[in-house]
């Protein structure tokens, strides 16, 4: 039997018996086959000695049988790992933080409890995916559409908590989150904004409530587990539009983000798109990349005009009432037209709701509002996974172009070529980048995957640039990076963490942050 | 791929030009399906199936699972699943609790030990009586 650490076998048994009381005792977990299935499918420290094996599982199937849980973990001092639906891949997926940690399993709790029409909200528990919450619009035909992220089995409450982003104007999730409910450390119920008020009729309309806003401190979160969450919708728009802009200078990309940015921040552009070029975007390309070799861009801006090929070009999503749409890109090319020789091309527009046989034909219905899988069929075959290290960048293209240099760097100095990077626009004023590594079943290139990443987080932080989320294996070396006035926010984020949890039974060491027990040993 | 919603088409767009040549030969003119057909009148399997595994296996554009079978097969076998006639209930169970490449292994709670038996017939159904 698997125990978690300075926790005694006699108390880990009464303690699981305490659990099959709960929730019955199919839905404990303790076999080592059962447990195998909470690993993390995509860890870079896979059959390692410091990958986090949970010792058991348990799924309740309502708040009740989930307060109960949590009071047995404070009383045998139990270290519990939350999950909404497990499928967080690149991030951890099922598995904890802490080795031994027993994974509370909410993929049971899945019910859709409101969908309001009217006002374009839902609230959800934690278990729902966005496939079930999509299907069940779907089935109804109600005028609503939600935000998937690329891969659609993830949850909205766990998604939106671990403020992950999408490609509709609903793209920023934890900016949709509207109203939660919280089983405390204590075993209480809480519920936030509105919902603290009894018998309150806005608690998914109106976010901040009455008094401190405490929403946001369940997000990234040891604090509490959320069962309920109320999320915003959008009302289903009339038409989608695309189109791309195109210019073919190196430094166009500082004129291209400029404007960009104004549009975005003026409400034209509402969903999320992302920058490409094929010299320093996207998968690394041995021909283009010797072009690089000079030093110089000319080159590379040659290459780019002879071959017709934009250097930089960047897709703008664009939802809303058809004419408007329309007059919504008329009115960006008029505006990127002052950079010199830009070009535009028109993309695909779409008018809502779609047939049934133009859906049949679009790979990629996640900016449609529709979850998918379709982003799996880009990695290349034999993929075992991936992880992302993804800094925020100021929205400027002086930042992108010094970053894509460092990253590069970097990825050249510890002899692994040049990056593989994305950028993309999932959040207000602030760029995401995005350096993309395999992780694979091999020991030795995990091991080089962690060195080139563990690298770039403090190449970054010298930048200061610092992760907006992360997989749990660099959760304390992200943690480390925000260290402004000798690490007084984690240090605050303590105090709190003793305050509400002072058995630190919640998700030890989640985004750093680990109780006072094994502060010390962690750190 | 994670539930961030990185959008790796970018990234990858690029490289598997022959994915999307398989992607354009996979094109049905039957709609597509929706995540989880209604359950009236279908099999357990059939419908745990679309629910948990048809995103990934099922039959149009976008379907990494059937593709990175086509790509395996090169035609020897229906990249489909469901056109299958040569899988056993033992194989079926260890891709879903074991995985294969991307496809993580599922857990319990996602799909039980009930209902992986109800996809494994499923997906038996057409086998030639030994």
């Amino acid at each position: 039997m698997r125990i978690p650490p300075g926790v005694s076998s006699k108390d880990f048994s009464s303690a699981l018996q305490e659990f099959e009381a709960a929730v019955g005792k199919p839905w404990v977990f303790t076999s080592d086959e059962d447990l195998d299935l909470y690993r993390d499918s995509y860890s870079p420290v896979w059959n390692e000695d410091e990958e986090p094996i949970p010792s058991a599982a348990v799924a309740p199937d309502g708040v009740e049988q989930v307060q109960a849980i949590v009071r047995t973990a404070n009383k045998y001092k139990i270290p519990l790992w939350t999950i909404s639906t497990g499928k967080n891949l690149g991030y951890g997926g099922s598995a904890p933080r802490l080795r031994g940690s027993v994974v509370l399993d909410l993929k049971r709790m899945n019910r859709v409890l409101e969908i309001n029409e009217k006002n374009h909200y839902a609230l959800l528990e934690p278990g729902v995916s966005y496939f079930d919450l999509y299907q069940y619009i779907h089935e109804r035909q109600l005028n609503v559409w939600i935000d998937p992220p690329d891969p659609g089995w993830g949850s909205p409450v766990g998604n939106s908590l671990e403020r992950g982003g999408g490609y509709t104007p609903m793209h920023d999730h934890f900016d949709a989150v509207c109203g939660l409910e919280v089983v405390l450390p204590s075993g209480e119920v809480m519920r936030t904004g509105m919902g603290a008020l009894p018998g309150a009729k806005t608690w998914q309309q109106y976010k901040y409530g009455f008094g401190p806003h405490v929403t946001p401190i369940f997000s990234q979160s040891s604090l509490g587990i959320v069962t309920k969450m109320g999320i915003w919708l959008l009302p289903p728009p009339e038409a989608y539009l695309s189109g791309t802009v195109m210019v073919w200078k190196h430094h166009d990309l500082i004129p291209l983000v400029e404007i960009f940015a104004e549009l975005q921040d003026s409400g034209i552009i509402r969903g999320t798109t992302s920058f490409a070029s094929p010299f320093w975007l996207g998968p690394p390309n041995p021909e283009l990349d010797s072009l690089r070799a000079s030093g110089s861009v000319k080159p590379l801006e040659d290459y780019a005009e002879r071959k017709k090929i934009p250097y930089w070009s960047l897709p703008l999503p664009f939802y809303g009432p058809a004419k408007v749409v329309a007059a919504q890109w008329e009115y960006a090319k008029e505006k990127f037209s002052s950079i010199p020789g830009v070009t535009f091309q028109d993309g695909p527009s779409h008018r809502f709701p779609l047939g049934a046989e133009e859906l049949a034909k679009i790979p990629d219905t996640v900016p449609l509002g529709i979850p998918s899988l379709h982003i799996f069929s880009l990695l290349p075959p034999g993929s075992q996974g991936h992880i992302g290290f993804s800094p925020i960048l100021p929205m400027s293209g002086e930042a992108l172009l010094e970053a894509m240099t460092v990253f590069d760097r970097v990825h050249s100095e510890l002899g692994a070529g040049r990056a593989a990077l994305v950028v993309l626009t999932s959040f207000p004023r602030a760029l995401v980048i995005i350096d993309l590594f395999p992780v694979e079943r091999n020991v030795e290139r995990n091991r080089k995957t962690r060195e080139i990443y563990r690298r770039l987080i403090k190449e970054a932080a010298a930048h200061g640039w610092g992760e907006y989320r992360t997989h749990t294996t660099f959760m304390g070396d992200i943690s480390n990076t925000y260290s402004f006035n000798n690490h007084v926010l984690r240090r605050f984020h303590e105090t709190i963490k003793d305050a509400v949890d002072p058995n630190g039974i919640l998700s030890p060491g989640k985004c750093g942050i680990w109780p006072k027990h094994l502060r010390e040993e962690k750190a | 791929m994670k539930t961030m919603g990185i959008r790796l088409a970018v990234v990858l767009g690029l490289i598997l030009a022959a994915q999307a040549l398989a992607a354009q030969e996979q094109r049905v003119p039957s709609a597509w399906t929706p995540a989880t057909p209604s359950a009236q009148g279908q099999p357990r399997g059939y419908v745990e199936y679309q629910k948990f595994c048809s995103q990934c296996h099922g039959q149009g554009v976008g379907k990494p699972g059937t593709l990175a079978l086509a790509d395996k097969y090169k035609g020897e076998k229906p990249a489909l699943l469901e056109k299958r006639t040569d899988l056993t209930p033992e194989i079926v169970k260890i891709f879903v609790r074991n995985g294969i490449s991307v496809m993580p292994f599922f857990r319990k709670t996602e799909i039980s030990d009930a209902d992986l038996d109800a996809i494994a017939a499923y997906l038996t159904r057409n086998n030639k009586k030994p």
